[in-house]
């Protein structure tokens, strides 16, 4: 066969997790029972049912996982529902990986690190935060704020409550946006807690979420003294091909599944405002 | 053409001034004379800039109104003789508000075809000038040639006998010859074929089809919020062409899609880029409605009920459209 | 330089299909596209321009990618590729009759589905064929291919032929145009400088008069990205723009593809065809839709021609001028209209 990129690999389902209400994460390997294929951190891979379609989704587990490779999805349309139904046994396709990761190796080294996520978009970060636990001693302090609109919409809190807290030099902070039985902990808009954290400013920082957290959020930083230079993003658009040519995901001179989907927000700030 | 070119501005600007409407939706100035296109205006200065009418503004502007005549505001629009009875049919079908629009009725003695101007064998049209029945076309090399204005009208209006059907505003200068025409001529002769030389005549004609899908958002019947073909839950949209079987399926379903709302105002056959003619599809449609159901012109009026969505005793039944074998 | 006499056209496209496949622009039901050659079939090479592009030989319309097969929960991916997109054998191919501003955009397409990671669909197709463009002689209004740099009396390509009322003169200019040409050689015979230099140059007189020869783009630059972004004109430029996607699919740059899956009896079909950022649906997800207005869509595709993809691309823009847009659009928007809107002082 000749080698391309369009086709994908067959992928066994061999664990199914479900997170939240709408978000389920599905451990995936070869049909040879090994990892399809490496990835970096932030980057993304092609996943479909035939014959329902094919969708970009960012590979949740860390590259150091060397066994097999985690999807964080979260049900909303009619590709996600298909996967959803899937029961563990099942096969898919997968294609990648895509895009531009996060500069684990080259800018974050050294630095401290922020992770800010809401909702769903703890998927991408899940894979740096696991990578720089796993390199722990190439980085500094990491500090992490999550939220979710309730206890039960955040996802892995278990591996968050187990492992990340009890990791050295880490801060974690979660935070629901109204009051809820049996959740003792901070209640409010991941936004507005950012700035009641007031955060170090020379950290590095990462946002992932919806587009109107990662909005307020950003002002929130920028309000903290953080340089923009040095605050990332990831951004989601619809995408096809997954590398730069089907058009669809093009915003300005970048295409999203090829220059992105992680941007540092300057890049962004060069961009139509357009995703 | 001139004058009431004139005429036209001069109705725009003065609505525009006292207030009464908000915009005027008419034609602006191309690059060419044959090239103009529709436009909203807003303001006198912009109409005095580009507002155009000539003998090359063959669109049909009632569709625009859809989302137009939504805004705040009366829309003032200019509307041929033909594009009047896509506005009714818009306004039976509750696409426009009726009171939102002013109605200016405008004169047409057929509008020209560049295409049909380049195929009788002038390339490099500069400029066109129409004198009665002739039409002098300057090319770029410099030369005049002299053509006969039948062979070079948009097909639409080829057999239009239309007249306007708008009672309302204002109607700008329109007098025309009758006609004598038969519209039903060429849906007659692919009658007269035999099936197999139908199938290879629609066959032949709908391969050509490139999917653009211009006669469709042209189209004043195809007023569909979301078309089932643009919708991926339909389990039909496809972008994809194919000479085969899809293609004949989708122009046959906007056919039936149209049927008896369509007011043969021809501008799926003007807007194709592979000239299929298309009108020929729905033309067959109305032809078959006034045989069983008596003549019906759909856009007469804006009010009332249609063949096809009212019931009688008295329908044809399948059986007898079928000469009583089941097919 | 070689010539062969009009009237002897058919011969030749009879010796080039005894051993490869010949794509020529073939009159079908009034209208005049590349497609298949067969004794019999009406070519026009006078025609100036075909409806479609011939960017379909190398980036079919539509084209079958890859199968699926279900056995129970097994999944079997069978890659299903045909050469042409077509029911046709695998010969080499020889696409005939290229007008110098389309084979500009096979080279706008190249550096898309050739770059990294090759597209190796447009790829196959695009190796096992060779090109044989024709140089203008007759620009008509709508061509604006000078303003792009263009040359329509030489056309490059593996070989150049020129054609006037008596013959068709023949020049090789690659190693695959000389293979062509040996396999047609007891065709050809010599002759022809003369009056190719005399027609190349009558055309250029033509060229330098075109209503469009002048077209400022220098407006157009990477730098400018934003300003032009946010020009207010995008909306009345676009207020009569149908979302249809005859400019797409009629252009010879446009490269936009949609993939989706066909089910059928022998399993699902994975395709891609054409797709176009006209399109209402181009860029909806399930939560969302990044251009929701026509202006929008509008605007990206003339950004993308004019500042996206020469700013991907070393200044390359991705227009030809070939100006099918120009006579195709329903209702007479069109690419030139937006150059002299926003382009530069000189379009006045």
């Amino acid at each position: 066969m000749i080698n391309e990129t369009l086709i994908p690999k067959v992928g066994v389902v061999t664990d199914i997790r479900k997170d939240t209400p709408d978000v389920k994460t599905f451990r995936v390997v070869g049909t040879d029972g090994k990892k399809l294929f490496k990835h970096m951190p932030g980057q993304c891979a092609m996943v479909s049912i035939p014959g329902v379609g094919e969708c970009m989704f960012s590979i949740t587990s860390s590259p150091t996982n060397e066994e097999y490779m985690e999807f964080s999805i979260k049900k909303c349309g009619c590709v996600t529902e298909v996967i959803h139904a899937l029961e563990v046994g099942a096969q898919i396709t997968v294609r990648g990986p895509y895009g531009k990761n996060f500069p684990v190796e080259e800018d974050f080294k050294g630095k401290d690190l922020l992770f800010i996520a809401g909702g769903i978009g703890l998927a991408p970060l899940r894979s740096v935060i696991n990578y720089v636990r796993h390199y722990r001693n190439n980085y500094g302090k990491v500090v992490i704020v999550y939220g979710a609109r309730s206890k039960d919409d955040l996802v892995d809190i278990d591996e968050i409550q187990n492992e990340w807290i009890n990791e050295p030099n880490t801060e974690v902070y979660l935070t629901i946006d109204r009051p809820q039985e049996g959740w003792d902990g901070h209640v409010g808009f991941v936004p507005a807690y950012v700035k009641e954290l007031g955060l170090n400013p020379n950290m590095t920082a990462v946002l992932c979420g919806p587009p109107i957290m990662i909005k307020f959020t950003l002002a929130g930083l920028l309000e903290l003294g953080f340089d923009k230079s040095r605050v990332y993003t990831t951004l989601e658009l619809r995408m096809k091909c997954g590398v730069g040519k089907c058009g669809r995901c093009n915003v300005g001179d970048k295409f999203v599944c090829k220059d992105g989907p992680v941007f540092r927000m300057t890049e962004l700030d060069e961009l139509p405002d357009e995703y | 053409m001139k004058d009431v070119e004139l005429k036209m501005l001069e109705r725009a600007k003065a609505l525009l001034e006292s207030g009464e409407v908000a915009r005027v939706v008419g034609w602006k100035k191309g690059d060419f004379y044959f090239d103009p296109s529709p436009a909203v205006f807003e303001s006198v200065e912009e109409l005095e800039k580009d507002f155009v009418y000539n003998w090359f503004c063959g669109a049909n502007l009632s569709k625009y109104l859809i989302q137009i005549a939504k805004k705040e505001g009366k829309t003032a629009v200019f509307l041929k003789p033909c594009d009047t009875y896509s506005f009714n049919q818009l306004v039976k079908e509750h696409r426009i508000k009726r009171e939102n629009v002013y109605v200016i009725a405008v004169e047409c003695l057929a509008k020209l075809d560049v295409e049909k101007i380049k195929a009788q064998g002038v390339s490099s049209v500069v400029n066109v000038e129409v004198v009665e029945k002739k039409v002098s076309v300057t090319d770029l090399y410099g030369d005049v040639t002299v053509l006969n204005k039948p062979d070079v009208i948009l097909t639409k209006c080829d057999t239009c006998t239309k007249t306007h059907q708008v009672k309302d505003e204002e109607i700008i200068l329109h007098e025309r010859p009758e006609r004598d025409v038969d519209r039903f001529a060429e849906v007659a002769k692919l009658e007269g074929m035999t099936e197999d030389e139908r199938f290879a005549f629609w066959r032949e004609q709908l391969s050509k089809c490139i999917r653009c899908n211009a006669c469709r958002n042209v189209c004043p019947a195809c007023s569909c919020v979301k078309c089932v073909f643009d919708n991926p839950a339909s389990g039909i949209a496809a972008k994809a062409n194919d000479d085969k079987f899809e293609e004949q399926l989708f122009h046959v379903i906007r056919a039936f899609h149209v049927a008896g709302r369509c007011t043969d105002c021809g501008e799926c056959s003007r807007v194709c880029p592979q000239n299929i003619p298309l009108h020929l599809l729905n033309r067959k449609f109305i032809k078959d409605i006034d045989g069983f159901y008596g003549e019906y012109q759909a856009g007469e009026t804006s009010e009332g009920k249609t063949p096809l969505t009212s019931y009688t005793e008295g329908d044809i039944e399948a059986k007898d459209v079928f000469n009583g074998e089941a097919k | 330089m070689l010539k062969i006499a009009k009237e002897r056209l058919n011969e030749l496209y009879a010796k080039i299909n005894e051993t490869m496949g010949l794509f020529i622009p073939i009159k079908r039901a009034g209208e005049v596209n590349y497609a298949i050659w067969k004794d019999g079939k009406e070519v026009s090479l006078e025609t100036l321009k075909t409806v479609k592009s011939p960017k379909n030989m190398f980036f079919p319309q539509s084209e079958n990618l890859m199968k699926f097969k279900k056995d129970g929960n097994n999944l079997e991916v069978i890659d299903v590729r045909e050469k042409l997109g077509e029911k046709i054998d695998e010969r080499p191919f020889v696409l005939f009759g290229v007008k110098a501003c389309d084979y500009k955009g096979i080279e706008v397409l190249d550096k898309v589905f050739l770059a990294d990671p090759v597209d190796s669909y447009y790829q196959m197709r695009r190796e096992s064929t060779t090109i044989v463009t024709l140089a203008c002689s007759r620009p008509e209004e709508s061509c604006f291919c000078n303003a792009f740099g263009i040359d329509a009396t030489a056309p490059m390509g593996d070989v150049t032929t020129w054609l006037d009322s008596e013959y068709l003169y023949w020049q090789a200019n690659t190693e695959k145009g000389e293979k062509l040409t040996a396999i047609v050689k007891e065709l050809l015979v010599d002759g022809g400088e003369k009056e190719v230099a005399a027609q190349q140059e009558k055309t250029k007189e033509i060229m330098a008069k075109l209503p469009y020869a002048n077209l400022d783009l220098s407006r157009f630059t990477p730098e400018n990205l934003n300003e032009l972004f946010n020009a207010k004109e995008w909306e009345e430029m676009s207020e009569a723009c149908l979302g249809c996607g005859t400019c797409t699919f009629v252009c010879p740059t446009c490269q936009c593809f949609d993939i989706r899956d066909f089910k059928t009896n022998e399993g699902v079909i994975r395709f891609r065809c054409w797709d176009s950022c006209m399109y209402s649906d181009f860029t909806l997800m399930a939560h969302g839709n990044s251009r929701t207005t026509q202006m929008q869509r509008f605007r990206q595709r003339f950004m993308h021609k004019l500042v996206y993809y020469p700013s991907q691309n070393d200044g390359l823009y991705s227009c030809v001028g070939c100006g099918r847009c120009v006579n195709k659009c329903p209702q007479k928007l069109n690419i030139v209209k937006v150059i002299k809107t926003l382009g530069g002082k000189d379009n006045d």
